[in-house]
């Protein structure tokens, strides 16, 4: 302030003598504004609710800080904006730090923010509410997330101050229920560098290989006494609470009292009201256990003999059950001596049965009526013998009057075919005529043509051409012939008969 | 299967030694409610029993290694864990 003064007081000091001076230009005098309230002011802290924000695509933060009755423009640099602890929102409470300068285009003072945090319970709580909100849109407190937390982990971790009652607490409770492994990630539980601490250890475990020299442990517990809100605020932490939502192995969280719940309990995947019930919840009791075990022990044993005994029991009634095979077997042979004993009775009866009807049959068996059969035979023969040559004799001329007969109409027949084509046969007093030279003069002929006879008779001697030529003649006539022989066949074939 | 395989009850059971301290608890209790309802018969109930032995031993030893080993973790240079020491309550 004093600068301050010291700079006003230069002007007036040099004011009356400074009348011809030239006037300063508007930079110029901008400028020594400038100068003079950054190095008057310096760095300044200052205390008030965030009004407007405004961040353009470069980065920077422009806000104002204002309480009833003020406004201080402010403005964070892009690479100051990255680090602010808090993100600047409207309505926010906050401290900010920085440096007054002036903005010589717009005549303007505003305070360059370096830092800047919540200021006052209800500010954290308000930006609490709102990464919590932020946080459970994502997902990140879904119960499908949860991670089972092992029953008997061979390796429990613990993210949590090496000094202090808390560390004290859950050793003593997991010697009390079950001695276990316990590895300790030493981390500040306050202040800045509690939260990328206990980041780095719930990843350092987690970058532990199973296996390795180092045990990498099956149980996460995230530790804090209590205290305020603004001791507890680490693990209030966007990043603290997805390390633990990224963390494969299971995590419990117990920080502060049952009634501080911080952020990290909401992602965690179970949450102990102290530490000492964190222990309790990553193992069970020893004793318990055993005393189980030993009973399940009894149980089995009890079980099987019983199921044993049972065994024997139903054995020992099935076989006082079962009949004596002397008994099963007295029973057949009874039935085997009553059957042998009907059997030579049997036997015999059968027999005699046999015999009877034999001695029936034979007593129809006799001489008398054998010869009687023999005799009806011979005289069935005999009379069969005398039936037989009248019956051989007509048999026989049965047979050559058909052959006789058959024989003439073969010779009758045997040319007819012959007379069908115009030639005639010429019957002499001695037969067929076959030459003219058999024929005399005067002599009867008979001419067979095909369809009947004539008569005729020779007028001439034997000449081959003559004859030739008058039996041509006849020929000629012989439709006449045919016409006078309705009239003369009859007596004619009289004749020739 | 081959037809060599011999049926049993804990060829398709998980290996004793591969199970969790949880797991075998939970397996002995069933053994033990299945031998004690009795619908067993003879060679399956000796099969069980002796599983159930199995089981107990292995439940046993896990309670057995109840030892309080307390170490702290070492940094590196790069924050990660590289090696441990006992650990002093400070």
């Amino acid at each position: 302030m004093s600068d301050l003064l010291f700079e006003d007081d230069e002007p007036e000091a040099s004011g009356p003598n400074g009348d011809n001076a030239p006037p300063a230009t508007v930079s110029e005098l901008s400028a020594r504004i400038k100068r003079s309230l950054e190095d008057g002011f310096g760095r300044v802290r200052v205390r008030g609710e965030i009004g407007r924000v405004s961040r353009p695509r470069s980065g920077h933060v422009y806000l104002d800080l204002k309480d009833d009755r003020a406004v201080i423009s402010g403005v964070v640099w892009r690479g100051a904006a990255q680090r602010l602890e808090v993100s600047p929102e409207e309505g926010l409470e906050v401290v900010a730090e920085g440096k007054i300068t002036t903005f010589p285009g717009q005549s303007k003072y505003q305070i360059v923010i370096e830092q800047m945090a919540p200021a006052g319970v209800g500010a954290l709580m308000a930006m609490l509410e709102a990464r919590k909100k932020k946080l459970a849109e994502e997902g990140l407190f879904g119960e499908a997330r949860k991670r089972e937390v092992p029953f008997l982990p061979d390796v429990i971790g613990v993210v949590s101050s090496p000094s202090g009652a808390v560390i004290r607490d859950i050793l003593h409770r997991l010697s009390d229920r079950f001695p276990r492994p316990v590895l300790l990630w030493p981390v500040a539980v306050q202040g800045e560098k509690c939260a990328p601490e206990v980041v780095a250890a719930i990843q350092g475990f987690n970058a532990l290989a199973p296996g390795g020299q180092i045990p990498r442990p099956d149980v996460l517990i995230v530790a804090r006494g209590g205290g305020s809100v603004e001791d507890l605020w680490g693990f209030n932490e966007e990043i603290v609470a997805r390390a633990v939502a990224a963390s494969e192995i299971p995590v419990i969280s117990a920080v502060g009292h049952e009634t501080d719940t911080t952020l990290i309990d909401f992602v965690s995947d179970r949450r102990a009201p102290t530490p000492t019930a964190a222990a309790e919840m990553a193992a069970p009791v020893r004793g318990e256990l055993l005393a189980t075990l030993s009973g399940l022990e009894e149980r089995r044993e009890r079980a099987l003999s019983r199921l044993l005994e049972e065994r024997r029991t139903r054995l020992r009634d099935l076989a006082r059950a079962l009949p004596r095979p002397d008994e099963l077997a007295a029973m057949a042979r009874q039935r085997l001596d009553a059957v042998g004993e009907r059997l030579p009775r049997a036997l015999m009866a059968s027999a005699n049965m046999h015999q009877t009807r034999l001695a029936r049959v034979a007593a129809r068996l006799s001489s008398a009526s054998l010869v009687g059969r023999i005799e009806a035979g011979r005289e069935r023969a005999a009379l069969f013998g005398d039936r037989l040559r009248p019956a051989l004799e007509r048999a026989v001329g049965q047979t050559r009057d058909r052959w006789e007969k058959s024989a003439r109409l073969l010779e009758v027949f045997s040319y007819k075919a012959t007379l069908s084509r115009g030639y005639a046969a010429v019957r002499g007093a001695s037969g067929v005529a076959s030459s003219a030279a058999e024929l005399a003069p005067g002599e009867t002929l008979e001419i067979e043509f095909s369809d009947g006879r004539v008569t005729a008779k020779v007028n001439g001697a034997a000449s081959s051409e003559a004859g030739a030529g008058k039996l041509d003649t006849m020929s000629n006539k012989r439709a006449e012939a045919s016409k006078r022989r309705k009239k003369k066949s009859e007596p004619s074939q009289g004749d020739l008969f | 299967m081959s037809p060599t395989d011999a049926p049993s009850p804990s060829a398709d059971a998980p290996a004793v030694a591969s199970m969790s301290f949880e797991q075998a608890m939970a397996a002995l209790e069933q053994i033990v409610a299945q031998l004690e309802s009795g619908r067993v018969d003879l060679e399956q109930s000796i099969t069980l029993y002796e599983r159930g032995a199995e089981l107990r031993k292995h439940c046993e030893a896990k309670l057995r290694a109840a030892e309080m080993k307390v170490e702290q973790i070492v940094q590196g240079a790069d924050g990660s864990a590289v090696d441990v020491k006992p650990f002093e309550a400070g």
